[in-house]
């Protein structure tokens, strides 16, 4: 083996860095789901009674629903009933009500991750809903956005505060019975973020959550609904980090947007839970259900992911275009390193016509990992003058990893234009060494080289954004190279 | 300021350079030459420290520092620069941002700050116009799409913003049109130095045209076996490789 090698093999097992685990002492439910697991949810978090009726009858469906099987992802089978359903911080009887309310340790685990809650949100002006082991402990610039009839809550909130809103739109895009994880998230989710902005409101900021899994073994079911009213226009963030653990943890969120007529909906996110170590033990299990829908003419619903971490990624978020001239974007890199496992990629369903669809995905794989790219577009007969392109390129790093593609397409209308292109590269020995002789350091080349291909993507990321995204890439594949 | 002696190197075991030993001195312009197969370009690459080369035997001193131990980007910043016969595409990465990369490793090599965007700028469109070569290349992809000519201005481009004390043209005079060629060769003179040595591999006399050298070694079967002032390669144009292989093997 030259130096070369064994440098980079150095570089590949470098540990995550993120991986702490806060001391504060959770308030959690015993492990297993029953009937009584979802009452005692419902009633922990004061719901009203369409709300546990709500959470009863998807817990009803979960029962009869099987765990899907069709994604390129291996692993051992979950043992549903060994999951803890619910967790929270000790503090959720009394909820702080400002950031000096917030339990100290909680703001140090924050300024662990480089996330200075206060200070970012008072230096970049971004409200942040931040989301600790599933219950919001600290929401900023509610007011400046109150101003404007923009709400941003954690969503047992809204199911207190807005329930009308709450009825009318939960469902309305991931029904209960869509799949086995969204079955389950809606029988058990503990809490999430809800978004309003009204008519005509262009949101002021970009509103921004950062997700965190704690509590050892315990599921964690987010639940996420953005609402864009008539000629609204709002650009949201989500981040992740988590722990380093030795159990599998399972995380099956829904996220449900809503665009109503001419509104516009950016939904960004940078994930990077922990992907398992160098055998590929521990790590998250990373089953979403994201899915928005334009329901009004001239509705936007963009996508934009960076998706590094996780064991096991199985996500797709997808557009329905419903409305008359409405459009979809689906913006995604994902990276899979060491024994990382990824079925990832969108659905674009062309209903409304001179609706059109854009997909740039871009996957990177390194170490033995597996990654597969799964995009549907979907013509209905009804939607003339449907356009969609689609990109679809990957990159490998070594010789053990593994890149899929699975593009599926179902035209119904004739008139439909549809672009599909695919590529499959390499780093290339050549490439890096070109890069190290002009004084460019092995890692150097990589992220460069990595960087380039990603560029599309990156750009529709808002700035701060882009650069976290650019550093998270460098740590997740640094030294990938064999 | 490179001293190559009893150079062996091979290739998944098969031997290519066998006991090669050459020594260039500052403000020198050597040319290389030889036939297709003889160890011209495997010279270059093991000099610049491509690892598919096992180097056997031998040593190679870069002003006093055993080249042999260095990476390829250690050298790099000493001041070893490569013009590749065949530079790679490296599609999406700006070919300015890795100009300025590369300039920025070597200043931080040499302890001094990263040159800030403006004057790298006002530093690469000179060169550039010295080259005859379109501002516009600074924002496409390295190698993207350019043509064998746009390549090789390219990699001269790099050579003039990097300024190395040494630097080896692997055949930068293949695929060129005249125009090019005489385009690169006016680049190339223009970075002849006291301080700077360069060395020309190069299969044709035709370069040495345009970039008169000091020095001449004609290279067969990973030896020289014969070395000479310029006229040499008039000669070697005359008579052909055959009869250098003959004289190296009689």
């Amino acid at each position: 083996m030259s130096t070369e090698q064994e440098n980079l093999e150095n570089l590949v097992n470098r540990r995550y860095e993120h991986g702490f685990v806060t001391d504060i002492e959770s308030e959690s439910l015993p492990p297993g789901l029953d009937e009584g697991v979802v009452r005692a949810i419902s009633a922990r978090k004061n719901e009203p009674e369409f709300m546990l009726e709500w959470r009863l009858r998807a817990y009803r469906m979960w029962l009869e629903m099987q765990e899907p099987k069709w994604a390129h992802v291996h692993y051992p089978p979950i043992d549903f009933q060994g999951i803890s359903y619910f967790s929270a911080p000790k503090s959720d009887a009394d909820k702080p009500q400002s950031l000096d309310e917030v339990d100290p340790k909680l703001l140090e685990t924050y300024d662990k991750l480089g996330i200075p809650l206060h200070e970012r949100a008072r230096l970049a002006g971004v409200a942040v809903d931040a989301v600790f082991d599933s219950v919001s402990v600290a929401t900023t610039f509610k007011e400046k956005l109150s101003e404007v009839g923009v709400i941003f809550c954690s969503f047992s909130e809204a199911v207190i505060n807005h329930p009308e809103l709450v009825r009318k739109y939960l469902g309305s895009v991931v029904p209960q019975r869509d799949n086995f994880y969204a079955a389950l998230n809606s029988a058990v989710f503990s809490d999430g973020s809800f978004v309003y902005i009204p008519k005509g409101v262009r949101c002021p900021m970009e509103l921004s959550t950062y997700f965190r899994i704690n509590a050892a073994n315990t599921g964690q079911f987010e639940r996420t609904l953005i609402i864009a009213d008539e000629g609204s226009h709002v650009s949201y963030l989500e981040g992740c980090t988590a722990p380093m653990r030795d159990e599998n943890q399972l995380h099956a969120a829904v996220v449900e947007l809503v665009a109503l007529g001419d509104a516009e909906i950016k939904y960004s996110t940078v994930q990077n839970w922990y992907p398992g170590d160098e055998e590929g033990k521990g790590g998250i299990y990373n089953f979403v259900t994201k899915r928005g829908d334009c329901r009004g003419a001239n509705s936007k619903i963009s996508w934009t992911q960076v998706e590094t971490g996780s064991a096991i990624t199985w996500k797709y978020p997808s557009c329905i275009l419903r409305g008359d001239n409405s459009v979809g974007e689906f913006y995604s890199v994902a990276v899979t390193n060491n024994y990382q496992q990824a079925d990832t990629g969108t659905k674009m369903i062309h209903i409304g016509r001179n609706t059109s669809s854009t997909i740039v995905s871009k996957g990177i794989s390194a170490g033995h990992a597996q990654q597969a790219y799964r995009g549907l577009v979907r013509v209905m007969p009804q939607a003339d003058g449907a356009r969609n392109h689609t990109q679809c390129d990957s990159l490998l790093i070594g010789k053990e990893c593994g890149a899929h593609t699975f593009p599926y397409m179902e035209i119904k209308n004739p008139g439909a234009k549809i672009e599909h292109e695919a590529t499959t590269s390499k780093i290339s020995a050549n490439q890096l060494f070109y890069c190290r002789q002009r004084g460019i350091s092995e890692e150097d080349a990589v992220n460069m080289i990595v960087n380039g291909f990603c560029k599309e993507v990156f750009k529709e990321l808002p700035m701060e954004f882009a650069v976290e995204a650019q550093a998270l890439l460098s740590v997740s594949l640094e030294g990938a190279v064999g | 300021m490179l001293e190559v002696k009893d150079l062996k190197a091979s290739i998944g075991g098969t031997e290519i350079l066998r006991g090669l030993s050459l020594r260039v001195d500052a403000g020198e312009v050597h040319a290389i030459m030889g036939p297709n197969g003889s160890g011209k370009s495997t010279l270059a690459l093991v000099i610049a420290g491509h690892s598919d080369y096992e180097v056997t035997d031998g040593t190679v001193e870069f002003r006093g520092k055993n080249l042999l131990e260095l990476e390829p980007e250690e050298r790099a910043r000493e001041g070893i620069f490569l013009g590749f016969q065949y530079p790679v595409e490296i599609p999406g990465v700006n070919n300015a941002y890795l100009l300025k990369a590369a300039v920025n490793a070597k200043r931080k090599h040499q302890g001094l700050d990263e040159i800030d965007a403006f004057e790298f700028l006002k530093l690469a469109r000179e060169k550039m116009a010295l080259l005859g070569m379109d501002p516009k290349f600074l924002n496409r992809g390295v190698n993207e799409g350019f043509s064998g000519g746009e390549k090789k201005r390219n990699e001269v481009l790099q050579m003039a913003m990097l300024e190395p004390s040494l630097a080896i043209l692997d055949e930068t005079d293949s695929g060129l049109d005249i125009d090019a060629l005489r385009a690169v060769a006016e680049g190339v003179n223009s970075l002849r130095a006291p301080d700077r040595a360069i060395v020309l591999v190069t299969h044709y006399q035709r370069l040495l045209d345009y970039i008169e050298p000091d020095h001449v070694h004609v290279l067969s079967e990973g030896r020289i076996v014969r070395s000479g002032d310029k006229s040499l390669a008039l000669e070697l144009e005359e008579k052909g490789y055959d009869w250098v292989r003959e004289a190296a093997n009689g």
